[in-house]
């Protein structure tokens, strides 16, 4: 199963400022009664976005000057609270093909990974350069590098980070750990064997 | 140098290292429902792959089951077809669905626990958040997705990297009316909501080793919303004691080994830790949050805090939105604010002994006119137990809606939401803008016997007030 080797994105960025960005925010939980992920796209954020009635709550997403963004900048703690991959699919089916922000909850890290969306980190100083720098000129052009590990336009370079091993996964295109997995089907037999499961005898 | 039942669990389970340097991690145990498994069966199926450990795997249906009226075909089309989508899947590959009609069906971080398939020494997934809860009794139990539960389906097996260890100690004796969930609550918010990014938390101390096993399950719970991927408690006497008997659990000849076996697991006296916390429980108050995070919590005595009273910049911001989102102004105290719904349930406190400890205080009074109040057991097991003890009659008699089990207002999948910007104070897990299903709906949370005093009052009050507790 070939996979894009994922190394560096570019695009213009879009600011979604907060600590602890949830992804019932990311993506509220009504849009979940689904069995695919296909109607996602354009579900990301909604109610951060738009009133009940459907009017625009005036969010940089949906600023003419940020569409086609394909970067986000985020805070502290981004994609915390529930598991649900339906928020990173949300975002990547929209468009969004990396997340700078100044932490990741645990979960979302992980599903992001194995989806193909890197989430880099950034300081908290240099994410609110960037923020400042996109809103001024909303045309600016990033590129998230993830061999260079930085975050960089014409006019400025921040350091990334992201843990070694899904950087690499990502670079080498084997992002997508099911063939791995599949390698080693005689250890995963023995613990099997050894391993009690639970059962009613 | 001892090791941590964490570090310990992890080796007993580690099929190998990936090129990338993760472990292959073999799991125990994976848990199914129907919001986060129909994707990842149809990824299963698209690459041509059978389910590898069927024996492994568990399924109920919870979050989006209707909670008044559960007659199929359900009045939601959309929740129809998930439930049906989760029967064909299991059906298919031979996995064991715990279905509405089967009298086990209920919140799956209930289930499991309940029907002893949750293990000390485990390693537990399942796509949810809330898995964490499985920590209780021993076993390294955390949240994945979807593509994840398609790798688990696939192999039985995860690319992991291992987390840290927090030992967060609680010492000392609780004080009367200080719950399991109020120590969470106050752990999170003196760690943040972002504090365990990182880190598996190992709760000890002698307030936690006296817990229950549902105390200890609403604790581990609730780790998750301290950014701790997993929680855990070393098993022990009342563990065992928990598990003994219930229909997973092993019986005769094999009981003793399994003890044996899991007794092992714990962490070692001079294991060593990343990092200690220790929190002394006479400190802890009956918690009631006040913003749109967790950890945005205060004592019931409390005052909803200014932006001023945040660590950094980021959290006053934090501290702005929330005050404007939920409406409330700084200084003003937490006791005597109205509430409009009153929801007792959830995966964090829709155990037994949550119904247990509310209803001598229900007994001879009424919920206030006008508040909504809706009881929901987790699981089918518990609402049976309620019947036959007489709760559920209480809660009625008190004027609660008691109801069927399913996750309901915890999330609002299912027809019980809030309307516009009501308040409610509510049991669950989590104080997020919209969580309950109105996009301004506004959520307090709080233990199941603070919930109960603010249906009797209408306002948010100190159970030990309310409830003459002493």
């Amino acid at each position: 199963m070939p996979l894009t080797k994922i190394i560096s994105i570019s695009g213009k960025a879009v600011p979604v400022a907060g600590a602890d960005m949830d992804t019932d925010r990311i993506i509220p939980a009504r849009f979940l009664k689904c069995i695919t992920f296909d109607e996602l796209a354009g579900t990301m954020f909604y109610d951060e976005r738009f009133n009940a009635d459907g009017t625009s709550k005036g969010h940089p997403i949906d600023a003419p000057q940020h569409a086609g963004a394909t970067i986000i900048l985020g805070g502290e703690n981004f994609g915390c609270g529930s598991s649900r991959e339906h928020a990173p699919q949300a975002i990547k089916r929209s468009g969004i093909q990396a997340i700078v922000a100044e932490t990741f909850a645990e979960i979302f890290f992980g599903n992001s990974s194995g989806i193909g969306l890197p989430c880099v980190r950034a300081s908290r100083e240099d994410l609110a350069r960037a923020m400042e720098i996109t809103t001024t000129a909303p045309d600016t052009q990033w590129t998230v590098d993830l061999e260079s590990m930085t975050l960089s336009c014409a006019t400025a370079s921040f350091p990334i980070s992201m843990p070694a091993e899904p950087r690499e996964a990502l670079m080498q295109g084997k992002w997508d750990a099911v063939v791995e997995l599949m390698n080693a089907p005689e250890a995963v037999a023995a613990l099997a064997a050894s391993l009690p499961a639970p059962s009613t005898k | 140098m001892g090791k941590t039942l964490y570090q310990k669990v992890w080796e007993a389970h580690t099929a190998g290292t990936l090129p990338d340097g993760r472990t292959q991690l073999f799991i125990a145990t994976m848990y199914l429902h129907e919001v986060t498994s129909p994707q990842a069966f149809a990824m299963l199926r698209e690459l041509g792959l059978p389910v590898l450990h069927p024996e492994r795997l568990f399924a109920t249906v919870d979050h989006i089951i209707p909670t008044d009226d559960q007659c199929e075909p359900f009045a939601d089309p959309r929740a129809a077809a998930m439930l049906n989508e989760l029967r064909r899947n299991c059906a298919e590959n031979n996995i064991r669905l715990f279905d509405l009609n089967s009298g086990r069906q209920g919140i799956v971080h209930m289930v499991g626990p309940e029907l002893g398939i949750t293990q000390p020494g485990m390693t537990i997934v399942c796509g949810d958040s809330h898995t964490a809860t499985h920590g209780a009794v021993g076993s390294i139990a955390m949240g994945i997705g979807t593509t994840q539960v398609r790798d688990v389906l696939a192999t039985q097996t995860l690319a992991m990297s291992p987390l840290k260890v927090r030992n967060v100690r609680v010492e000392g004796t609780l004080r009367p009316g200080v719950t399991a969930k109020d120590v969470a609550l106050h752990i999170i918010g003196k760690l943040g909501a972002n504090g365990g990014l990182g880190y598996a938390y190992e709760f000890g101390g002698s307030a936690i080793e006296s817990m229950d096993m549902d105390g200890r399950l609403t604790l581990c719970n609730l780790a998750i919303e301290g950014a701790a991927r997993c929680g855990y408690i070393n098993p022990d006497e009342t563990t065992f004691e928990y598990l003994k008997g219930r229909p997973y659990a092993p019986k005769g000849e094999a009981w003793d080994t399994a003890v044996k076996r899991w007794k092992s697991f714990a962490s070692d006296a001079d294991a060593v830790y990343d990092d200690v916390v220790i929190i002394p429980a006479e400190e802890i108050e009956p918690t009631v949050t006040w913003g749109i995070s967790p950890d945005m919590n205060i004592g019931v005595g409390g005052t909803v805090p200014a932006p001023e009273q945040a660590r950094d910049e980021e959290g006053r911001k934090a501290y702005t939105t929330a005050l404007e989102y939920m409406k409330l102004t700084p200084g003003q105290p937490i006791k005597g604010l109205p509430v409009d719904v009153v929801f007792i349930g959830s995966c964090t406190n829709g155990h037994i002994t949550d119904f247990r400890a509310v209803a001598p205080y229900l007994k001879g009074r009424k919920v206030k006119p006008g508040i909504k109040a809706l009881a929901v057991p987790g699981s089918q097991m518990t609402a049976l137990q309620c019947e036959q003890e007489g709760i559920a009659q209480i809660f009625r008699e008190a004027g609660f809606e008691w109801r069927l089990p399913g996750c309901s207002m915890c999330l609002a999948m299912n027809p019980d939401k809030l309307v516009g910007d009501q308040i409610c104070a509510s049991t669950s897990n989590r104080n997020f803008k919209g969580r309950q299903g109105s996009p301004t709906g506004r959520t307090l949370l709080m233990s199941p016997i603070m919930a109960a005093a603010a249906a009797i009052t209408g306002t948010v009050a100190d159970a030990r007030e309310v409830f003459d507790i002493r």
